[in-house]
């Protein structure tokens, strides 16, 4: 006990036991029945309103997905243009912006009660925010329906949608904010009321990481939007285009450090769940989470690296600080997290040869093989094509052709999202308190959606290697130069989107369906989804282990061919580089 | 557990395999890095923003004066143009057609300059597949050295309105 704690009247005082900030010692929580967690119920409850309204989103934007996966794909040609360019519109709004960020308040206020036993800060606040929120994506998306903001979702001035549509972003914005102040606030009583002892756990720091981000990412929104809405009212002038592209990526880029912070912690967190995994040393683990916040700041820039009025030593040092920090962030958490359940493997017992233990993993359980498979998909698809192409020299054979939302759906789609959907195969259980319904069903979702969104990813990438445009209705008026590859790969991702709609749609349909259907878990453990049993006898598992604890030989030649991989596909895209006309 | 606070002595230096890692990894970033300005010494493709600020009517004058100038033949309504082998070429992006058609000798050099006379366009020359962004109000000067003989196309690959996907132009190489 220090001088701050008596001094301060909102003490409890000298009388640990009645610490009203504390879950496990007040009335207004429980006690989660499978993992002893204290639950929390007023963020239980605004968990729930906003897991359910980020479903809700995942579905419209699901559906825009299908609508435009069928129109790329030049055989079916589905939309007409306007309608493309509409659909289109509603799909980066609802995916990328509504369904993450309501499903990232979710986890925030979750990461900030439960795992550090402290009640949420304000129902009222927590209510504001989801109040904005909602107002502001209805807004939005109403606008886009009206046909009055074919802007797609950079909205890139000069286009100019009704202000209404701004009005809406700000709000989501501001809405967002105010639940990422709820979550500080809350961890701000925690530590000073101390409802834990030491630090915050991982999976916390992780989200916090991912807080501060999104703080910093919410102001650049409101610094480009305010004056584009006033713009739109006609009060201010036109705000530059250039200028606006610079700071509306620092929205758009650093949101998405805002989606992988959140998404490994994510990873840390079904990995526990799982299988029980604990990290190797957590000081590695929370550098590197660090290190996102620290050298993410302008980022933005390689969204500009073909553009004019920015020079090649800005373009070059923005995108990597000289070296690459925040990739390396990543490369640290693609190795933490398969080492850490590896370890947690040969813990129980799985010690034959590199990948005995990969073989004994719960893959049954539909919250680790999504993870599992995020992992795959955000490192050896999303990570390594990102940090490709936005290598300053060789944007040029990929800016704003179909290689951009192929990488991005390698990332926040089969990375991020996939994570949350394994996520949520814990969050209705143990916050809904419903069991899941046709769990067969469920155990082969991640397998569909990202097996359709790996194809998807590929059929991009390769068409816009092509030269096939992003965001373009018809690629025929070009004339011969898209041949009939491009028209396969189109019809390639066709056929994969249309699968990983599949896999989306059962997604929606299971958890709608437990949250209807559903058998209530009250009193009781969930049903568990599958777990990895001890073997072998204790004593020579203790013996084996005593040496065997912290190597990781599977981990590091997974790691090693990930990196091998991720050479090879540098390189060869400077060999493409060196093949056009030389430019400067 | 990454759930539950660590333990108090949490804060230990990597070893082992994760410090070989950690090694290896940013060995890795920090060629990533030197790759980019060896590029610009050594590397013949570079995107270097070179630009100036013009309004898009003057823009639109300069092009005409180009075009006057160095008009060798027309298709259809379009001024084919051959600028000055090494000189300036110029190129305009509006909703929705890129004006006019350049031809260039094989070899020569070129300062292309582009830009928007209404909202943003991209560049993207085919079959190189090589990509520019257009901005109102920005001259973006790429010096460009064609290679190859032959009919060159360039389509818009930013979003510029309902008939984006019809704004196609085309450079000839001799
Ligand atoms: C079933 C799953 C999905 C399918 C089939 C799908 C398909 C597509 C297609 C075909 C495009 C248009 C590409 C173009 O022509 O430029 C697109 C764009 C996009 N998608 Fe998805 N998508 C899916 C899920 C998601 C998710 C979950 C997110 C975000 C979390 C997302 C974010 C985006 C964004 C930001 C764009 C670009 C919007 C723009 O250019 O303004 N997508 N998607
Ligand atoms: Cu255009
Ligand atoms: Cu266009």
């Amino acid at each position: 006990m220090n001088a701050a704690d008596i001094t301060n009247p909102a003490s409890p005082g000298n009388n640990p036991e009645s610490n009203p900030y504390a879950l496990n010692e007040s009335s207004r929580a429980r006690t989660c029945d499978t993992t002893k967690l204290p639950v929390c119920f007023d963020a239980q409850r605004f968990i729930r309103l906003n897991a359910v309204l980020a479903v809700v989103f995942l579905l419209v934007g699901g559906i825009a997905a299908l609508l435009l996966a069928l129109t790329r794909w030049q055989t079916v040609h589905l939309l007409p243009a306007d309608w493309f360019y509409r659909i289109l519109t509603l799909h980066g709004f609802n995916m990328l912006i509504f369904w993450i960020l309501f499903f990232e308040v979710a986890i925030l206020y979750f990461c900030c009660t439960s795992l550090i036993n402290a009640r949420l800060y304000s129902r009222k606040v927590a209510w504001v925010s989801f109040g904005m929120m909602a107002a502001g994506a209805l807004m939005v998306n109403g606008i886009i329906l009206a046909g009055k903001a074919d802007v797609l979702l950079t909205s890139y001035l000069p286009l100019l949608a009704h202000p209404l549509f701004y009005l809406g972003i700000i709000f989501m914005a501001v809405g967002t904010l105010i639940g990422v102040f709820n979550f500080f606030a809350t961890l701000f009583m925690a530590r000073r009321h101390k409802t834990y002892e030491g630090s915050v756990p991982l999976v916390t720091f992780g989200a916090t990481a991912a807080a501060i981000i999104a703080v910093v990412t919410l102001l650049h929104g409101a610094i480009v939007m305010i004056p584009t809405f006033t713009y739109s009212m006609g009060w201010t002038a036109q705000p530059d285009p250039m200028w606006y592209r610079m700071i509306w990526w620092g929205l758009g880029h650093m949101s998405q450090q805002v989606n992988v912070c959140a998404m490994v912690a994510v990873w840390y967190l079904v990995a526990t769940l799982a299988v029980g995994a604990k990290p190797l040393n957590e000081a590695v683990c929370r550098s590197a989470f660090v290190l996102y916040i620290l050298f993410i700041n302008i980022a933005s820039a390689h969204h500009l690296l073909v553009d004019p009025g920015v020079g090649a030593t800005w373009k070059i040092w923005n995108t990597s600080y000289a070296m690459y920090l925040a990739v390396l962030a990543s490369m640290i958490h693609g190795f933490t997290v398969p080492a850490s359940v590896e370890v947690a493997m040969r813990t129980k017992g799985y010690i034959k040869g590199i990948f005995g233990w990969v073989a004994n993993l719960p893959w049954r359980n539909p919250a680790f093989s999504a993870v599992v498979l995020s992992l795959v998909i955000f490192g050896f698809i999303g990570g390594i094509t990102g940090v490709t192409l936005g290598t300053q020299q060789i944007n040029i054979i990929a800016h704003n052709t179909l290689r951009i939302p192929g990488h991005f759906h390698a990332t926040v789609v089969g990375g991020t999202t996939l994570a949350f959907m394994g996520l949520a195969y814990y969050v209705v259980p143990l916050i809904f308190r419903r069991d899941y319904i046709w769990r067969s069903a469920a155990r082969i979702q991640p397998w569909i959606f990202a097996g359709g969104i790996t194809l998807m990813s590929f059929g991009m990438s390769f068409a816009g290697s092509m030269g096939v445009a992003r965001r373009t209705w018809d690629i025929d008026p070009a004339g011969a130069v898209y041949g009939p590859p491009a028209h396969v790969m189109l019809g390639l991702a066709g056929i994969g989107g249309s699968l990983a709609f599949i896999g989306l749609l059962l997604f929606v349909l299971l958890t709608v369906g437990t949250l209807l259907f559903g058998r209530n878990n009250t009193g009781r453990a969930m049903e568990s989804w599958g777990e990895p049993r001890d073997i072998g006898d204790a004593a020579s598992v203790a013996r084996k282990t005593d040496k065997e604890e912290h190597k990781t030989p599977g981990t590091l030649v997974l790691v090693l061919i990930f990196l091998a991989v991720f050479a090879v596909y540098y390189f060869a895209n400077w060999k493409a580089l060196a093949d056009v006309w030389p430019v400067r | 557990m990454s759930i539950k606070p660590p333990p108090s002595n949490w804060f230990q230096a990597p070893s082992g395999n994760e410090r070989l890692w950690i090694g290896l990894a940013l060995m890795w970033c920090l060629i990533m890095f030197v790759m980019m300005p060896f590029w610009h010494l050594r590397g013949q493709q570079n995107s270097t923003g070179e630009a100036y600020a013009i309004s898009p009517r003057d823009f639109q004058a300069q092009v005409e004066q180009f075009v006057e100038r160095n008009q060798v033949g027309s298709e259809g309504h379009d001024p084919i143009v051959e600028p000055p082998p090494g000189g300036d070429a110029y190129l305009l992006a509006r909703m929705w057609s890129w004006y006019p058609i350049l031809q260039l000798q094989a070899g020569e050099t070129y300062r292309l300059h582009i830009s928007s006379l209404d909202i943003q366009h991209g560049f993207s020359l085919l079959p190189m597949n090589m990509n520019f962004q257009i901005i109102p109000g920005y001259d973006h000067v790429l010096t460009i050295t064609p290679q190859a003989p032959g009919e060159y196309t360039i389509v818009c690959n930013e979003f510029c309105g309902i008939d984006h996907h019809r704004m196609i132009g085309k450079i000839i190489v001799k």
